[in-house]
């Protein structure tokens, strides 16, 4: 139980999720998150005004409870199954994070600087969680699926189309970190 | 029944991504600074299993749980979409520090303010639905 309580290693990790994505094809389903963002835009009407979103949203339904269940998994790992959330990144990273005005690296889960409370107040703050939002939203349907899609159901079937994305999320992640992020924070 | 078995995925799936930090802002910066193995052994030893285990479906031509022979679909041959689309999904992971897996199991974490990431993936998801036909694909 002590085992549970703290981190779970990449290499427990890693081998669940293939877990997850197996036991999705054998429900014969594909593991991929984004696309729910798409079926729940039509289920609140978008099929009105583009053809994409003009699908049976109802073939979805397993998909929707799926991230229900995730829903759930946090709530639980959260509070059952947490000694302490705080995430305990390289302290390099940390010193780094901290001259970008990080003052919670290392010691909290989510950066307070960006989702706590307070911060939904902060125009910076919400403006970046509004726009990474969008970026996600947007990106994962342009490149027809996120890291769960691509990076793992898609490279697991050797799939070049998910390779070519995965080195696009890798190229979007560093300009954003090493670019971006200085002109930002 | 089946839908039992997938809420019981999803609630499985969630406690994975939140106990092995990928659902941490934290672990995708450290990440993207090369700081860590962490992030990179989660993802390379899903896919080492990943990969076997499809070839081994593949060769034999396994059946699904209702009897089913398992097929998986090849993705569709292009590399603008995936390229440029890439690009913009990993600016979005990188700033907001979630992709679209975790940010249900951090909403249900407590972190109300993940909420807003989500309504405005799911606006993102929209506009690109609006914009389709004019995007290279």
């Amino acid at each position: 139980m002590e085992n549970i309580l703290q981190p779970w290693p990449w290499y427990v990790a890693g081998p669940l999720i293939a877990v997850v994505m197996f036991l999705l094809i054998f429900m014969g389903r594909q593991f991929g998150m984004s696309s729910n963002l798409r079926t729940i835009c039509t289920m609140c009407g978008a099929d009105k005004t583009s053809g994409f979103f003009d699908f049976d949203w109802k073939a979805q339904r397993w998909n929707l409870v799926v991230i229900l269940g995730a829903v759930l998994g946090g709530f639980i790992a959260m509070n059952f199954l947490t000694a302490d959330p705080a995430v305990a990144i390289n302290p390099e990273t940390v010193s780094h994070l901290n001259e970008l005005g990080f003052e919670s690296a290392g010691k909290a889960y989510l950066p307070d600087e960006l989702y706590s409370l307070e911060a939904l107040t902060d125009f910076k703050a919400l403006s970046i969680l509004i726009i990474g939002g969008i970026l996600i939203g947007f990106g994962a349907r342009w490149a027809g699926g996120c890291t769960s899609g691509h990076a793992i159901s898609g490279l697991s079937n050797l799939q070049l189309p998910s390779l070519i994305a995965v080195i696009g999320f890798f190229v979007g992640g560093l300009l954003m970190i090493h670019l971006l992020f200085p002109l930002i924070f | 029944m089946r839908i039992l078995g997938y809420l019981f995925i999803g609630i499985f799936f969630g406690i994975v991504m939140f106990k092995s930090e990928a659902a941490s802002w934290f672990r995708i910066y450290e990440m993207f600074r090369f700081e860590s193995f962490h992030m990179y052994g989660i993802i390379g030893s899903a896919l080492i299993i990943g990969v076997i285990g499809i070839q081994i479906i593949k060769r034999n031509k396994l059946k699904d749980f209702q009897g089913e022979t398992i097929h998986i679909a090849d993705k569709n041959k292009s590399f603008s979409r995936y390229m440029y689309g890439g690009i913009i999904f990993g600016l979005g992971w990188a700033l907001a520090g979630a992709c679209p897996g975790p940010i249900y199991t951090l909403i249900g974490a407590g972190y109300v303010s993940v909420i807003v990431v989500f309504l405005a993936a799911v606006f993102g998801t929209f506009v690109y639905g609006l914009l389709k036909d004019k995007l290279p694909h």
